[in-house]
């Protein structure tokens, strides 16, 4: 675990002065506020899509210590949107990634790095060291726990989220407003969780939403303008339009109502229902293996292979003599397929192809398998060359 | 009374893409039977089996939860707005949602 001494953070010299003028200048901030964003201590959790903004405008507004929590590694389908990150930086963790690019922007930011996934043992203990919580992870089981662990902490959860063209923030603060169980007591079950189809983000919503969350941060800092606590901002990026709706802090909230009943940290992986990988219906319904599927090419055996993504997956790559049925049509177009053909059903990752099996096998269909691991294994295991994604 | 129901991005794939429907409707538990009725596929990620609004789905008349109103029955205006706010989870872009 890095450990690390605060500085004596009591005066500007004559290059940080300098460096911060812009603001120095403004009587919102003035040298009092700068000195404040100086000695603040903000822990952010991700180096990712929101971390990206967020961690880079904290280290050029001037706050002295950035704490950073990432277990990951860059990875080129990253850049589109972590902008902390660059192309030179695939492959490195991207906590080095991200301390670089902080660095470069502003040498006076103590970065403490935390090279591990943020865990029921060791969140309590991180974040004691902190002042404010941004949250940009990207899960409900680490949403859950940094807000619990923050409820606990009585420290503000600077929090938000994205999901293609539509963000959302807030600050969450229990000792001012609402948490995040009082706007959502529970996660939704993984079975109404979408698959990958519906995944995806604009990338410059993180940019946007991140900057919201910089700026909420400064703002506590600060001790400014009207914070986010009890409130949830929603954007949607494509009318172009912000939204506020008022949170209430719940009485009956589980960790900070009245009688709370989470008075320290569970196990958020059991809470979010997230054990095991595969879902029911995958491990039920037959499968064949990328391999076996090859070779059945190779052999030149009589099979229909269905691609259930969608078109514009289809467009991206396709495995040679695919029929593309989209599961979202699946049902509709189900007598296209003729039950005495031996059917081999594939997508992405070999989920969404599960469901499709097990539409068919109800609808009496005998011969029809899952394609294990989908495209992806396919482009891993037979043809390199394939583009993924 | 008319009024606009706002579905959130990851609801839309049951509402034919559609960002918002109008419908005519004198309470929100109305409205959202209503707007169910047209898209079936919406109703099991809004309702529980029991038919009671799931507890992770939230929904406000305009800025307003409508747990703290009159819930279901909350009476609506002309031209109120009804939003379902899902909680979406995502940071990185990477599967994310929900309700």
């Amino acid at each position: 675990m890095a450990t690390y001494t605060a500085s004596q953070n009591t005066e500007l010299d004559r290059e940080e002065v300098y460096r911060y003028s812009r603001h120095l200048i403004m009587p919102e901030v003035g040298m009092e506020g700068q000195l404040k964003l100086k000695q603040a201590k903000v822990l952010c959790v991700g180096a990712g899509g929101l971390g990206s903004p967020l961690a880079l405008y904290l280290a050029a507004a001037g706050v002295g210590t950035l704490g950073i929590v990432d277990f990951d590694v860059v990875d080129f389908t990253n850049l589109q949107r972590q902008i902390i990150h660059g192309t030179k930086d695939v492959g490195r963790s991207k906590l080095q990634s991200a301390r670089d690019a902080i660095l470069n922007i502003n040498p006076n930011v103590e970065v403490v790095p935390f090279e591990t996934r943020l865990t029921s043992e060791n969140a309590l203990q991180i974040i004691r060291e902190f002042d404010i919580v941004a949250d940009g992870t990207d899960n409900f089981a680490t949403r859950y726990l940094v807000n619990d662990a923050c409820v606990l902490s009585k420290k503000p959860n600077v929090y938000g989220s994205i999901f293609r063209f539509e963000g959302q923030a807030s600050v969450f603060y229990a000792e001012e407003g609402a948490c995040y169980r009082c706007l959502y007591p529970e996660p939704p079950p993984p079975g109404l969780v979408p698959s990958c189809a519906e995944g995806g983000v604009i990338g410059v919503l993180p940019g946007i939403v991140g900057c919201i969350q910089a700026v909420e941060t400064v703002k506590l800092i600060l001790g400014k303008g009207q914070p986010l606590i009890s409130r949830l901002l929603l954007f949607d990026a494509l009318g172009m339009k912000f939204r506020e709706l008022k949170l209430r802090k719940n009485p009956d909230c589980p960790v900070c109502g009245l009688h709370p009943t989470i008075t320290q940290l569970i196990d958020y992986d059991e809470f979010c229902g997230v054990r095991g990988e595969e879902s029911e219906i995958q491990q039920t319904v037959p499968e064949i293996t990328v391999s076996g599927l090859k070779q059945k090419m190779d052999h030149q055996e009589s099979f229909v292979l269905v691609d259930v993504r969608e078109p514009h997956e289809f467009d991206i790559c396709r495995i040679p003599g695919s029929k593309l049925i989209p599961l979202s049509e699946f049902t509709r177009r189900m007598n296209e397929l003729n039950s005495s053909d031996e059917i081999l059903i594939h997508c992405l990752s070999g989920m969404r192809s599960a469901q499709a099996t097990d539409l068919l096998r109800k609808a009496g269909f005998r011969k029809v398998y899952n394609v294990r691991g989908g495209i992806r294994a396919w482009a891993s295991e037979v043809d390199p060359d394939m583009p993924m994604y | 009374m008319e009024v606009k129901i706002i579905i959130p991005t990851p609801l839309r794939q049951y509402t034919e893409k559609r960002d918002a429907v109008q419908l005519r409707a004198a309470t929100v538990g109305e409205a959202l039977q209503g707007l169910t009725g047209l898209y079936g596929g919406l109703r099991k990620h809004l309702y529980n089996d029991e038919g009671k609004l799931r507890s992770f789905v939230n929904v406000y008349l305009n800025d307003e939860d409508i747990r703290y109103l009159q819930k279901d029955q909350t009476p609506v205006k002309e031209n109120d707005v009804i939003s379902i706010v899902p909680s979406i989870a995502g940071g990185a872009g990477r599967l994310c949602i929900c309700s």
